[in-house]
């Protein structure tokens, strides 16, 4: 029993974050602002995709490393699938903000760096998928998708860095003058005491999804070698 | 060691590519075409951003189209004979070279075809310059290295696109924002930062190229 929580701790803690992030998320008092009003508390739930999203891209094109150096399947395995779960926090971050955009800015996308920037993140690991759909060898393709995981995650980055100096003023709160909105000086006490703990909770829920389809992809992968 | 062996494949790669000139001539007919059918699309003087988003499209389609074939040209047996006595980073290297000497001739005939069907929009030539040949020098990094990818995979041609498109995204926007100042302004001032991330994109992408091909090519 104690083995059994000293391995899986963080997944206790991560529900117990999420559901102190819903429970708190609704009912907290915030400041309410102009325009944003009472939608501000997606900020607790849209963001933490975004945080999800980074927190299995970083993952993946760690394994994507690790997997040039070893030439070991189980590492392109876990590489995929934070791949694959960074698309789906892609795809739900994109979503909740569309919601919050058509509350708050009349319309769900706008041409907003921080819109396009993820967009492009989500187009570039689609084409992971397609890539490795495309090649029949298993080794090969493990290779092939590793070396463009690298390559797309660095020049993805780069884009995503770049994007609001070319854009100029992004409709984003506090952003454009080197202001994180996101930084403990900008959120106000009342949220900070929820917004941190949700995000470490969606990062944590991002592994623990991702642990799992690792085990259910090894499995299937031991079965064919059968 | 490796200068030379680069010089001597580059050389291999222009003599291919004199001998079958309908490869050549394919990508250059479908420069002056798709340039044309634009011509005739807009009927009237087009405005300076109109200009600019055109000419880049019309430069991306044509580099991916004609850098695809890099590595699907020759056989696979002619690729393990080089293998065999060449070493990886002299064949990336050769191939980003003859493609950038491909891009300066696309880039070039494009933008005099643009001056003359289009209408003289630039306002400062000198940055405009730039502009082009840091553009043609990224797109034929990225896109070797794409074609690289493309080429260990099936259904090579429309991958090749899906593959490269979003990931010269970085690299189009910033060339895209300096051509427009080069077409509106005469001032310099704002531009440096905007060439400097040029820079820092090309750098980066040779660096990544340079030591992720070993492990296309090796097979």
């Amino acid at each position: 029993m104690s083995n059994f929580l000293m391995r899986n701790w963080w997944k206790l803690l991560s529900g117990v974050l999420l559901l102190y992030a819903v429970i708190a998320g609704f009912t907290a008092d915030i400041p309410l602002k102009p325009i944003t009003e009472q939608t501000m508390r997606n900020l607790f739930y849209h963001v933490g995709m975004w945080f999800g999203m980074m927190a299995m891209l970083v993952t993946g094109f760690v394994y994507s490393l690790r997997y040039l150096t070893k030439f070991d399947q189980k590492e392109d395995v876990v590489a995929v699938e934070a791949v694959n779960v960074g698309l789906l926090f892609g795809f739900l971050g994109i979503f909740t903000g569309m919601i919050w955009a058509t509350f708050t800015w009349g319309t769900p996308w706008v041409k907003d760096p921080k819109l396009n920037g993820a967009a492009v993140g989500l187009i570039i690991y689609l084409a992971y998928v397609v890539l490795r759909g495309s090649i029949e060898d298993v080794h090969k393709k493990a290779k092939v998708s590793a070396v463009f995981n690298i390559f797309a995650f660095v020049l993805w980055i780069v884009f995503v860095i770049i994007l609001p100096r070319l854009a100029g003023d992004s409709l984003h709160p506090a952003t454009g003058k080197n202001e994180i909105a996101v930084l403990p000086m900008h959120l106000d006490p009342s949220m900070r005491v929820v917004f941190y703990p949700a995000m470490i909770g969606w990062i944590l829920l991002g592994f623990w999804i991702m642990t799992i389809r690792v085990r259910i992809r090894r499995i299937k992968l031991h079965l064919e070698n059968q | 060691m490796l200068l030379n062996e680069i010089k001597y494949l580059i050389e291999k790669e222009i003599k291919l590519e004199l001998k079958q000139k309908y490869v050549l001539n394919g990508i250059l007919l479908y420069l002056i075409s798709t340039i044309f059918v634009t011509y005739l699309a807009f009927d009237r003087i087009i405005d300076v951003e109109t200009w600019n988003s055109l000419f880049w499209i019309i430069l991306l389609f044509v580099a991916v189209n004609g850098i695809s074939k890099s590595f699907v040209q020759e056989s696979p047996a002619r690729h393990l004979y080089y293998y065999t006595i060449a070493s990886p980073q002299a064949i990336l290297l050769s191939k980003v070279l003859y493609n950038l000497l491909l891009m300066a001739i696309l880039s070039s005939l494009s933008f005099i075809l643009f001056l003359t069907l289009m209408g003289n929009a630039v306002v400062n030539v000198p940055l405009f310059l730039i502009a082009l040949s840091l553009g043609s020098f990224g797109l034929a990094s990225i896109l070797t290295m794409m074609a690289a990818i493309a080429s260990r995979a099936s259904n090579n041609f429309s991958l090749m696109a899906i593959l490269s498109f979003p990931i010269v995204l970085p690299l189009l926007t910033t060339l895209m924002k300096v051509s427009r100042t080069a077409l509106v302004s005469d001032d310099w001032s704002g531009n440096w930062s905007f060439i400097i991330i040029l820079l820092t994109i090309n750098v980066t992408v040779i660096i990544l190229a340079y030591l992720l091909f070993p492990y296309l090519w090796r097979d």
